[in-house]
């Protein structure tokens, strides 16, 4: 918890009214950033993360000594290229990297806040993520790229503040988060709730951990992160250091061994209250519910170009829904490009090693960064 | 670049909105973007040509005309371009009258399988034709609805769809094209570039 402290981070002393009707001031932002930022500050780029990500996208993680959970896209040299880019990337609030979340330890009692931690969205996300704007004193972003959760914070972003981004990148995410989506989060959900050692968020005070909860969540949710072809290729029913079955419930398979060790690590480096709140976040997510179910009213003053991408075999975010954010685009004649990227990977392959997306998406922000400059001069 | 290109870019009026239906690797639409207007927008099926546009900064999106040209509203676009992919519709009929709610005018160009060249392959051969401009066998061609310069006038005059301007290429050069030339172009010309209206 130490560390934490030595995050960096701003405090947004200007009170946040959240959506649940709540204001919140004085709160902590995390964040880190990556590259340089130029004399006309015309060359910053915000990335949100995903569920379980942080501000660490790229380099090594002070706090987990992993490598940033977008290495392979962010970087010098990479597509998101921090030679030329000055990119910023914050930890949600909700999130437990040093943000204002159910960790932060409350003044008064000493404690972390747990439960009274009150319910957050991903409006209320991106709402707090603008104060860094005025932080580095940027007045427009070059681009805004996010996936998953993050590509749900660009939408909210460009509607919410239609000309502060030249470019907004959604990838593998939707408007509306889906049934079957809120299922999958219900179910995490429900494992950590059902964990004795959740004892109503506040684990701290009594000296114990959900871990077991919080690692079956995680465990559900990789394998929705995943593609069956992915799956099978990559482990098919191979046993796990062992000739045969065991005839037991050891871990016998080597899917089995493996998500056991996903769910293991996590609980090392993910606060299960966090977890609680930022799933619950995604599952209100509803950009056209706000605009009374009319998505394009959501970017009808958008200034912004948009580049959506989704994956082929992405079944959590599939492309259908990714496309629907580009229909309601056309229908008001925004400047949106979208492609489906071919993939075994499944949703994960936004966070992969997979060329296509990476040659296209650090093609497109080369190009478009020329583009924009051009203009300005 | 194509000699149709340039021709279809001449029908183009500076600033104008314009969507490049089957953009291919998108050079039609980097030229057009160079030289009339920035208002370019592009729908490919290749996920690859797709990509590759994208890199160049050209705003496109993966998709088939015949499903996901309805996404756009009536009269989005002032110029709707399809370059010799008509034919390779399971319903062309339907793809043009998209073509035609989506943009103000369409300029449709199409592969003039009147050319006698291809008369004189299926007359003489007794095989289906196989010529530089069609380069596939009956088999594997993803042309399924071909047609010949008098065949498409023929089309607009049935679904009263205005003929604006016609041209004819030959050899790469560019003929002008009436139903007063018609049966001497419908035999001496390889393609055919309409500019129609509904």
């Amino acid at each position: 918890m130490n560390k934490l402290k030595q995050l960096k981070n701003i405090i947004i002393t200007k009170p946040q009214k959240l959506d649940c009707g709540k204001k919140i001031s004085n709160f902590p932002i995390s964040y880190e950033t990556y590259g340089t930022l130029n004399e006309k500050k015309d060359n910053a780029i915000l990335v949100f993360h995903a569920l379980t990500g942080d501000q660490f996208a790229s380099g090594k993680n002070p706090i987990t000594n992993k490598d940033g959970w977008w290495s392979y896209a962010l970087g010098s040299g990479k597509a998101i290229d921090t030679e030329k880019f000055f990119v910023i990337c914050a930890n949600v609030i909700g999130g437990c990297m040093g943000s204002y979340g159910p960790s932060t330890i409350d003044e008064e009692t000493g404690k972390p806040i747990g439960t009274n931690f009150p319910v957050i969205t991903i409006n209320d996300m991106v709402n707090a993520q603008y104060n860094l704007l005025e932080h580095f004193k940027i007045d427009k972003l070059f681009a805004v790229i996010g996936g998953s959760m993050g590509g749900m914070q660009v939408l909210q972003f460009v509607s919410n503040f239609p000309d502060k981004a030249h470019i907004a990148i959604p990838i593998a995410c939707t408007s509306s988060h889906s049934a079957q989506n809120i299922a999958f989060n219900e179910l995490g959900r429900q494992a950590i709730l059902a964990d004795t050692n959740w004892k109503n968020g506040f684990y701290e005070q009594n000296k114990t951990s959900p871990d077991k909860g919080l690692a079956v969540a995680r465990m559900a949710a990789h394998i929705t992160y995943l593609s069956k072809k992915g799956l099978q290729e990559k482990f098919g029913r191979k046993l796990q250091e062992r000739d045969d079955l065991k005839f037991s419930f050891d871990a016998d398979f080597q899917i089995e061994s493996y998500l056991r060790y996903q769910g293991s690590v996590f609980v090392d480096r993910f606060d299960a209250n966090s977890y609680l709140y930022i799933t619950r976040a995604m599952d209100y997510f509803d950009l056209s519910k706000q605009f009374n179910g009319n998505l394009s009213d959501a970017f009808s003053n958008t200034t912004s170009k948009f580049f959506v991408i989704s994956f082929t075999s992405d079944w959590l975010y599939p492309t259908a829904e990714n496309r629907e954010i580009v229909i309601a685009l056309n229908a008001i004649g925004a400047d949106v490009g979208f492609v489906e990227i071919e993939s075994d990977k499944g949703h994960d392959s936004f966070l992969l090693d997979v060329p296509d997306f990476l040659d296209t998406l650090g093609n497109y922000l080369k190009t478009n960064y020329k583009t924009v400059n051009e203009k300005r001069i | 670049m194509k000699k149709e290109f340039k021709v279809i870019s001449e029908l183009i009026l500076q600033n104008s909105k314009v969507l490049d239906v089957g953009c291919g690797d998108g050079e039609l639409m980097k030229f057009l973007k160079d030289n009339k207007t920035s208002k370019i927008r592009g729908l490919e099926i290749s996920k690859n040509r797709v990509q590759n546009c994208l890199s160049k900064g050209l705003t496109v999106i993966e998709g088939n005309a015949e499903n996901d040209l309805q996404q756009f509203p009536n009269n989005s676009f002032d110029f709707v371009i399809l370059s010799q992919t008509l034919q390779a519709f399971l319903d062309p009929e339907k793809v043009i009258s998209e073509l035609l709610r989506v943009g103000k005018k369409a300029i449709v160009t199409i592969p003039n399988f009147g050319y006698w060249k291809v008369r004189l392959n299926l007359l003489i051969k007794g095989t289906m034709p196989v010529t530089e401009n069609l380069p596939n066998e009956w088999y594997n061609t993803p042309n399924l609805h071909m047609c010949t310069l008098r065949d498409f006038f023929n089309f607009c005059s049935k679904r009263e769809i205005k003929i604006f301007k016609s041209l004819a290429l030959k050899n790469d050069k560019t003929l002008n094209l009436s139903s007063k030339n018609l049966a001497w172009r419908n035999l001496e010309s390889q393609l055919g570039i309409f500019l129609i209206e509904k």
